[in-house]
């Protein structure tokens, strides 16, 4: 099953690369992972999108709380939570697609961030469902590239992953 | 007070951090020396609190302070350089790691400014050893080595030990550069803490749990020595009057020649502890971690008992075997407060039920019992050999062993009556492991007898640690079972390959007595059956010399019982021709 965990860690050099070690080493999957400074610059906070049998899962947070320097965490999907991802596709527009772009940018509520008279950089934010959903939208069109940021999340109401 | 006493004591990288050794007691120093780390070896020159141990290679060091580690209960330190010191050193940081040994690896680095640029003896020792480390620090200012050791050694000592590697780029320890000095007598993370205590209601249903079982075994590992729980563990187990059976690592916490105690359980665990295993309807786990060479399949793993499992790591609970009743905490604390529970409860046991129970362990017992052939060879039996070493040193010496048929043969035939004794790397598995095993052992206690035993082929892995030992006066005795084969790699050739021996011979083997004579120690080959005691007897009896007896064995001889790899618990071959 897919699962979002989200890591309060140490801000240290070598902090991330003891996450990817341990993934590695022991074989979990990583899907996506993103991870940035806090508002408290000696804490991170990264996002791991996983996905394994309940066992291998529970396996991953025991022993990401192992790791020295991971404060804290908590599997946001045991709960109601947001996710977001954001996405950047250059694409091929020219042409009466150019137009077609357009539209379907707009009902995704994308926005085009860089036009060149043969191109658009679209940007889109959601969850990485919709982000599938308009790339598959959007498959008839030739994709230059795609960028995509990871998934971030956080828990709905009052609970927070903080000290 | 004056104003200049209360000023902190100015110091350079290499002194505070020879001074932060000293302040946590830090006795020996296992290390070699080198480029990246000449102003430490400095600094440990111009002191005398601190004894620094020069090895011949750096694993040697890993282990001997390893052992140390295992013997004493405190951290064990080595100290070598940059690049292949810190590499020569990781097998040793991964022995210690798959075994939970407390240790601080101190390497060198190069200059601070020269990383990254591949100069000379550099390497990412912080990743190589990533994987094999509790933790690891770089020292990125000379003013937090103070901290950074106080953390290194709160770490590698508490909760589940471990490993911690201090990498220190040179110019941390420049000798002119002096900063005040000032040892934290705490140190206090907010992202580790271990737990203290297990969970009341937990212990509570364990118990409950245990006292109502029919046909209960306790099953304890190398967490129970580590814990230093074993006197809690042996009240224990004699209030309930369980059987009791221990891992590998975790022989001596119960003692061997206890009548409760069923010998070792596992892939080389006697008859009756994998049989009462299989058969228990409730498994008190102690700080052990159902490796897969104790519980061969593990989905076939004793299907019938509750589970009640007490670590202190977390993710050791249901890893491999989901535990019914998991406890986390210090087994000491939860042992006691077990203890105590048991004291006070109004639960009856099924006498009747415990009865039966003994009953069928006697039976399996008397059908297996740890016996071997003694009919089909002229040779001395590797089994005899170990038997005889234990008789004659009343079960209490200090042994040490290397990795192969003479491990297991040590581990089924000497009866451990006291925990910290059996010292092996039982989780890595590392040849070359015993010899300097034993010398951080005779080094610390060298009024105790030391046992290394060993094979020719695990013997010389390390064998230049000879030259140490006379160094140092390590009078240490190696029992060298020398079959001329690697015992346990030509076993498995005999059972799953046809016997076809594929590099399982050692050629060439040198001439142990002359060897061992050339490095200033007594050499004694011995061959005969009549002769094994008499020259055990000599042996013992030289406390002022290093005795190496190459005692020539049966070559054909397996190790049994032997679990049938992918089966059950109860799934033995017993001997050649016999299997359950």
């Amino acid at each position: 099953m897919r699962r979002i965990i989200s890591v309060l860690m140490e801000n240290e050099s070598g902090a991330l690369a003891r996450v990817v070690g341990l993934f590695a080493q022991r074989g979990y999957n990583i899907d996506s992972l993103t991870v940035a400074p806090t508002e408290d610059p000696t804490l991170s906070r990264m996002t791991l999108v996983t996905h394994g049998s309940d066992g291998v899962i529970e396996q991953i947070t025991k022993q990401l709380n192992k790791l020295i320097e991971v404060v804290k965490l908590v599997d946001l999907s045991e709960g109601v939570h947001i996710e977001r991802e954001t996405m950047m596709v250059k694409v091929r527009a020219s042409g009466a697609g150019r137009e077609e772009l357009k539209r379907t940018a707009d009902i995704f509520r994308g926005q085009i961030v860089d036009v060149t008279a043969s191109t658009y950089t679209i940007q889109l934010t959601g969850t990485s469902e919709k982000l599938d959903a308009f790339l598959d939208a959007i498959s008839n069109t030739t994709i230059m590239e795609v960028v995509r940021s990871g998934v971030s999340g956080i828990a709905r109401g009052d609970k927070v992953l903080a000290l | 007070m004056s104003e200049a006493s209360q000023a902190p004591e100015m110091l350079s990288g290499g002194e505070m951090l020879i001074r932060s050794l000293k302040e946590e007691g830090v006795e020996y120093v296992y290390g070699y020396p080198g480029g990246s780390v000449l102003h430490i070896y400095d600094a440990l020159f111009q002191q005398e609190d601190i004894q620094h141990v020069l090895v011949r290679h750096e694993q040697a060091a890993t282990h001997m302070a390893d052992a140390y580690a295992r013997a004493s209960g405190k951290a064990g330190v080595v100290l070598v350089t940059s690049g292949p010191g810190a590499t020569n050193a990781v097998t040793g940081i991964a022995t210690a790691y798959m075994d939970s040994i407390p240790m601080i690896v101190i390497t060198g680095q190069v200059m601070s400014w020269l990383i990254g640029d591949d100069a000379f003896q550099e390497t990412d020792m912080m990743g190589i050893s990533r994987p094999v480390v509790k933790h690891s620090f770089t020292v990125r200012n000379p003013e937090d080595l103070p901290t950074i050791m106080k953390k290194a050694f709160y770490i590698a000592e508490s909760g589940r030990p471990g490993p911690v590697v201090v990498d220190i780029p040179k110019d941390m320890t420049t000798p002119n550069d002096k900063y005040p000095f000032h040892y934290p007598d705490k140190v206090k993370m907010r992202s580790y803490n271990p737990v203290q205590r297990g969970h009341s209601g937990q212990i509570k249903k364990a118990v409950q749990a245990l006292l109502e079982a029919k046909r209960p075994i306790l099953y304890t590992g190398g967490g129970v020595i580590l814990g230093q729980a074993s006197e809690e563990l042996t009240q224990m187990a004699h209030m309930l009057e369980y059987p009791v059976t221990n891992t590998l690592m975790g022989l001596g916490a119960f003692p061997g020649t206890d009548k409760q105690f069923v010998g070792m359980l596992g892939m080389h665990g006697s008859y009756e502890a994998n049989m009462a295993m299989h058969n228990s309807d409730c498994i008190l786990a102690v700080g052990a971690r159902f490796d897969d060479r104790v519980t061969n399949k593990a989905s076939e793993f004793c299907k019938d008992a509750t589970i009640i499992h007490i670590d202190i790591d977390p993710s050791t609970i249901s890893k491999n075997v989901d535990a019914h009743i998991p406890i986390v905490g210090p087994v000491k604390s939860v042992l006691k407060e077990m203890i105590e529970l048991i004291k006070g409860s109004k639960v009856v046991k099924d006498t009747a039920a415990h009865g039966d129970w003994w009953k069928r362990i006697e039976e399996w017992r008397e059908r297996h019992g740890g016996r071997y052939r003694t009919d089909d060879s002229e040779l001395l039996k590797p089994q005899y050999v170990i038997e005889e070493a234990c008789r004659l040193t009343n079960g209490d010496a200090y042994v040490t062993s290397d990795v192969g048929q003479h491990q297991m043969f040590a581990a089924q035939y000497y009866k451990f009556n006291k925990p910290n004794r059996w010292i092996n790397s039982g989780g890595l598995g590392t040849m070359g492991f015993g010899l300097p095993a034993a010398m951080g052992v005779k080094m610390n206690y060298p009024d105790e007898e030391v046992i290394c035993v060993t094979g020719e082929g695990s013997i010389q892995m390390n064998i230049q640690e000879l030259s140490t030992c006379k160094q140092y006066d390590l009078n240490l005795k190696v029992l060298n079972l020398n079959n001329g084969y690697l015992g346990m790699v030509k076993q498995w050739q005999d059972l799953n390959y046809e016997s076809r021996y594929s590099h399982s011979y050692v050629d060439s083997l040198p001439d142990f007595v002359k060897l061992v004579e050339s490095y200033g120690h007594v050499g004694m080959k011995i061959e005969k059956p009549s002769d094994l005691e008499p020259a055990l007897r000599e042996a013992f009896a030289m406390k002022d010399r290093l005795v190496f007896l190459d005692v020539v064995v049966e070559p054909t001889e397996h190790v049994y019982p032997m679990q049938i790899p992918n089966g059950r618990m109860c799934d033995m071959l017993l001997s050649k021709t016999e299997r359950t």
